[in-house]
């Protein structure tokens, strides 16, 4: 009997065209109004988490339609721990796949850099490699360099100007006109305290991600310079060892 | 490319890097130029504006009044989020 007054409560707090549960009592006014408001400050709160995880995306589409497709998000897919700050996870997916956002193709883009920025924000603490520590690697033993990831980082890819359209619209650079749209690969850690987010120069993304799956450092460059003969190594280096990418280094022995 | 070659192009394009990403610059020495709008929040060699001192107080990544020194000619190839270094300094937000 419990089990079941509570399954109709959770039906019905999803589901707008569902009653009232008849197992309520109310004591003032109508159990249906009263069961609207309910249901519209739980839906409203999770709509509000979404916003607050995902200011840029907000700000592209605006409030009323981010509430909109938020709440049609909450609607389907309600959170599965009771943990908030894992709610939404799987927002830039449904975001690709809602119709209505279909004119704005970096719109789920611009969501997984947010999302990833999140994710940095709760990840574990470990100190980065030092730069220098590198320098001491003989020459011979470089191309075989196996690298450790630091646990906040992440390399997205994007065909659209994803990194720029986020900063401009996260308050890092001043909103202005795009004079270029190419496509954009973002790498985003937390080295220390603050979330970084960088956009990485042609080839830089797989040779990160090369890294990151184990691939050797010679291998690493050979993978970018084949998919992307412009790329810049020392840039690359630059940006991995700045942001903080990597927290050791194995084969140098 | 060769082993050998290939060898020596990672050892370049690492001490290049190494190079840009040393802050360690106690003055202004030959081969170095001021470069506006490339330093991290924090990592500014010096003059970050009104309000501030000096070596490591700018405080946002990027930001347009606060240089940091690299290696001479490098300055307006170093790529940032918000655009190349520029040796004049940049009014980006503060």
């Amino acid at each position: 009997m419990w089990d079941s007054a509570q399954a109709q409560f959770a039906a019905a707090l999803l589901d707008t065209s569902l009653a009232a549960p008849s197992s309520l009592i109310c004591e003032k006014g109508a159990i249906g109004d009263r069961f609207d408001v309910y249901r519209n400050s739980v839906i409203g709160g999770l709509v509000r988490a979404l916003a607050t995880r995902f200011p840029a995306v907000e700000r592209l589409v605006g409030e009323a339609f981010f509430a909109a497709m938020a709440r049609e998000f909450v609607l389907r897919r309600p959170p599965t721990s009771a943990a908030l700050l894992e709610y939404g996870e799987d927002f830039p997916d449904f975001v690709a796949s809602f119709p209505p956002a279909k004119e704005l193709p970096y719109l789920s883009d611009v969501a997984r850099l947010e999302d990833a920025r999140v994710r940095a924000y709760h990840a574990a603490d470990v100190e980065p490699l030092s730069p220098q520590s590198l320098a001491l690697v003989s020459p011979d033993r470089l191309a075989e360099l196996t690298f450790d990831i630091h646990p906040s980082a992440f390399v997205l890819r994007s065909d659209h100007p994803m990194v720029t359209i986020w900063s401009m619209n996260a308050g890092e650079a001043e909103a202005g006109t795009l004079d270029h749209w190419a496509a954009e690969d973002a790498l985003v850690t937390r080295p220390r305290l603050r979330v970084e987010t960088r956009r990485l120069a042609p080839g830089g993304a797989i040779f990160l991600r090369r890294l990151a799956a184990g691939a050797e450092f010679g291998e690493a460059v050979s993978a970018a310079t084949a998919e992307q003969p412009a790329f810049d190594l020392a840039a690359a280096l630059v940006e991995a060892l700045a942001s903080g990418f990597f927290t050791a280094f194995r084969g140098d022995t | 490319m060769d082993r050998r070659s290939f060898n020596l192009a990672l050892v370049g394009s690492l001490t290049t890097a190494l190079t840009l990403l040393s802050s360690a610059a106690p003055a202004e020495e030959d081969g170095k130029e001021k470069c506006y709008g490339v330093a991290l929040k924090g990592q500014n060699d010096c003059a970050a504006g009104p309000g501030t001192t000096c070596a490591g107080s700018s405080k946002i990544d990027y930001q347009g009044n606060a240089w940091k020194y690299v290696p001479r000619g490098t300055c307006a190839s170093i790529k940032t989020p918000f655009g190349n270094g520029s040796l004049e300094a940049l009014k980006r937000r503060t």
